[in-house]
């Protein structure tokens, strides 16, 4: 028999201790805490600036909640390990998050990923993976971030999405020339599509 | 043929699918805050893609040298509770180690309280712990850290609700599909039995794989006693295609 995945467990309120320290206030273990940005300067792309929200199904903004990014270069190369090649040195693709404390708003500043094949060939439309932990939340949430103003027909992804009207959960809202917002609805009216992948 | 499942080398590979069934439920009413944070609608079902088959890396220059060592990494001075490693190994669901990958750990101090300012409980700050830690798997997937044990605590879900001693671990692999966040258990808590938390999770199996034996092989006498916490994280299917495409 194979072994069994190590089953989930809540992240819990106190998640920051170990991830952010320094955001609460926790100096002197970590230099810096990790994931503050998936870029440096340099990168390649158009540089876009995301905020958002994620709100509960009794409409309550979380201010608990911790959001890791990924995403491929502007290339559509994915930086650490990717068999097509190497990605922008400037990209490091992956962010930590955290939710404001008292407005529980959240920001990525990042490059606009270039398009990534599917396993079947078929580009997939630009994307960034999320995933979501928080208290109250047993398994993290996996989700995508698109760019409302992309060319996303033909994405074998989104097409996999039955109810085509949830497809606009994952549509980033242009706000500004460079600017997006994206808010995350964990549950009822306007509900985010979540993955099981 | 030849790539080290668990390595980094795999990310054609696609992730073996999560049984949701050995996972907790979502949706888990005793844990009273999981009502209004699961989803209502069924999740959209995907294999994965190179986009959680690739995931972010850390070398092992990002380890300071007591950053596994949560007893001294805050002040230097030691905490004060119970002496233990915590140690194991992170392997795969081929049951091949997965080296190199980042271990995160959080946890309360030896009288149940964290050092948060959303903590309000009346045990009081350890001035000396801190109560995070850090390392990357060796070669074979093996990880350890010296800490104290971290004590029950009570929490506003039920009138009279305690959590179990526990210790928060958070784990990478290769793939940002493999991520997880997990908690490790104490064997013999009387507490383990009475956790909505824990029970979120329906499979006994499942919650038994969450509790740590005490080690007495790996305690140090006079020094520490010792834990043991494997954690296997998600395997990669290795296609016949893949293995073609790759070497043959």
């Amino acid at each position: 028999m194979y072994p069994k995945e190590t089953p989930s467990q809540t992240a819990g309120p106190y998640v920051h201790i170990g991830l952010t320290p320094n955001f609460v206030g926790i100096h002197g273990i970590y230099d810096q805490d990790l994931g503050a940005s998936p870029i440096a300067d340099g990168a390649k792309g158009e540089v876009v600036t995301i905020t958002g929200t994620v709100r509960d199904g009794a409409g309550m903004v979380m201010r608990d909640a911790l959001i890791e990014t990924w995403q491929a270069d502007a290339a559509g190369i994915y930086p650490s390990n990717d068999p097509r090649g190497v990605a922008d040195p400037n990209v490091s693709g992956w962010a930590r998050i955290v939710a404001d404390f008292d407005s529980g708003e959240w920001t990525l500043r990042t490059v606009k990923p270039g398009r990534v094949p599917a396993p079947d060939g078929r580009l997939m439309a630009p994307h960034i993976s999320l995933w979501i932990v928080a208290r109250g939340i047993n398994i993290g949430l996996q989700t995508r971030l698109h760019f409302e103003d992309a060319d996303n027909d033909g994405c074998p992804v989104l097409a996999r999405i039955e109810q085509s009207d949830r497809v606009a959960t994952l549509m980033a809202k242009k706000t500004g020339p460079s600017d997006y917002r994206f808010n995350i609805i964990l549950q009822g009216i306007g509900e985010t599509v979540f993955f099981d992948l | 043929m030849g790539h080290p499942a668990g390595g980094r080398n795999d990310a054609r590979n696609p992730l073996i699918a999560r049984d949701r069934d050995w996972h907790p439920a979502p949706l888990a009413p005793g844990y009273k805050t999981s009502v209004t944070r699961a989803p209502q609608r069924p999740l959209v079902a995907m294999p994965t893609t190179l986009s959680e088959q690739t995931g972010p890396a850390f070398g092992h220059g990002l380890i300071g040298e007591l950053d596994n060592n949560l007893i001294l990494n805050f002040t230097g001075q030691p905490a004060i509770g119970e002496r233990i490693i915590v140690h194991g190994r992170v392997t795969d669901e081929n049951g091949r180690g997965v080296s190199g990958t980042l271990v995160e750990a959080w946890q309360a101090n030896a009288g149940g309280r964290y050092r948060h300012k959303k903590d309000g409980y009346l045990a009081p700050l350890d001035p000396n712990f801190g109560g995070c830690g850090r390392t990357i798997t060796a070669e074979d997937g093996s990880y350890e850290f010296l800490t104290i044990r971290p004590g029950a605590y009570p929490w506003p879900n039920r009138v009279n609700d305690w959590r179990p001693m526990h210790i928060h671990l958070s784990l990478f692999g290769s793939g940002f599909g493999q991520r997880l966040i997990t908690q490790l258990y104490f064997e013999g808590d009387p507490l383990i039995a009475r956790c909505p938390i824990v029970h979120t999770i329906g499979q006994d199996k499942a919650i038994q794989s969450l509790i740590a034996p005490l080690d007495m092989n790996r305690a140090i006498p006079m020094d520490c006693l010792a834990y043991r916490f494997d954690v296997v994280l998600r395997g990669r299917r290795q296609t016949v295609f893949e293995n073609r495409m790759e070497g043959m």
